[in-house]
């Protein structure tokens, strides 16, 4: 079986529970996917379910990929993602639904952080900085990055200003608050990675059992 | 409409009564205590509301056995049983923060227009 779907991430609001607490939820928008390639072992090496998610025009897409969607033909999709697992009991153009989830399951949510372009040291690392009066001369530098004459040059993986965001990042053990199928939206507690409109995948938590809450 | 729209909307009230900063207002809160359930009133006179949907809240102040105490709920708040309206109150700003400063009469709201 497969143990995730794809979705897009709408956004964060908040819901009241039960008991009158003020809940922090991520509302997810998950479509049913539909199962694009069955990935076997004796053909592929693994066994694997592609699925797509996102509809696009024929034309957005180019002419290989437009024929490998077409073997499914449910229309043409801008995300394909593999989830390993058994694949038995599911035919290529099934669709899947949000119904795999319910309130209280774990998941892990995999996304893309928000860019934050070429950062300096303090947002990137965590740096503590200088003093920012006093007549300080040493505000946000990274200040010292080794010795001198020996070693004689930088250590690899020395932590340096530089790229942040648009990193990969899997965020574990988070609660499904509520599944709304009418919605096609998933409410997750707690936050998520990446920006608004940014795909992400859910899948089941892989350090947690089913139920909880 | 906006699946985080429709959620916040559906879980908005729509027996609050209308009420603004310098009014006295009753809030009735549901409290659970162990397996029971009891109604607690709280009296006093809105300071500060904050609009925002489902994020709006209200902040109530009183002064119990000479201690000014302050509550702020969530307006939306499924833990309110139901708001009261007192009385009106005629002030000129739309947070009354400089009450906390005041004791006794000074503290005290106008009521509005008779």
């Amino acid at each position: 079986m497969t143990r995730g779907l794809i979705g897009k991430k709408l956004g964060m609001t908040e819901v009241f529970s039960e008991d009158g607490i003020f809940v922090p939820v991520t509302v997810i928008e998950v479509e049913p996917s539909v199962v694009v390639q069955k990935k076997t072992s004796a053909k592929d090496g693994y066994d694997a379910l592609q699925l797509g998610y996102g509809r696009v025009s024929q034309r957005k897409l180019t002419k290989p990929l437009q024929g490998h969607l077409r073997k499914a033909d449910k229309g043409y999709f801008r995300i394909l993602r593999e989830f390993k697992g058994d694949t038995e009991g599911y035919e290529v153009g099934q669709e899947i639904s949000i119904d795999m989830f319910a309130p209280g399951d774990f998941v892990d949510v995999v996304g893309t952080t928000k860019g934050k372009g070429f950062a300096g040291v303090i947002k990137r690392h965590g740096f503590g900085g200088g003093r920012a009066s006093h007549g300080s001369m040493f505000h946000r530098a990274p200040g010292s990055i080794g010795a001198s004459a020996d070693p004689s040059r930088v250590f690899k993986g020395t932590k340096l200003p530089g790229h942040m965001g648009t990193d990969r990042k899997t965020v574990q053990n988070l609660v499904v608050w509520a599944v709304r199928p009418e919605l096609n939206a998933l409410l997750v507690k707690g936050a998520v990675p990446g920006n608004k409109n940014a795909f992400v995948v859910v899948k089941q938590a892989i350090k947690k059992g089913k139920e909880g809450k | 409409m906006n699946p985080i729209e429709f959620i916040e909307k559906e879980q908005m009230r729509g027996d609050i009564p209308d009420f603004n900063t310098g009014d006295t207002v009753k809030v009735f809160i549901r409290i659970i205590e162990g397996q029971k359930q009891r109604i607690q009133a709280f009296e006093g006179a809105v300071i500060r509301r904050r609009m925002g949907e489902i994020r709006s809240s209200f902040t109530v102040r009183k002064v119990s056995y000479g201690v000014g105490v302050e509550k702020t709920f969530p307006l939306h708040s499924p833990s309110i049983d139901h708001i009261e309206v007192v009385s009106r109150g005629k002030v000129r700003r739309s947070r009354l923060y400089y009450l906390r400063g005041l004791r006794g009469k000074k503290a005290k709201i106008k009521e509005a227009g008779k």
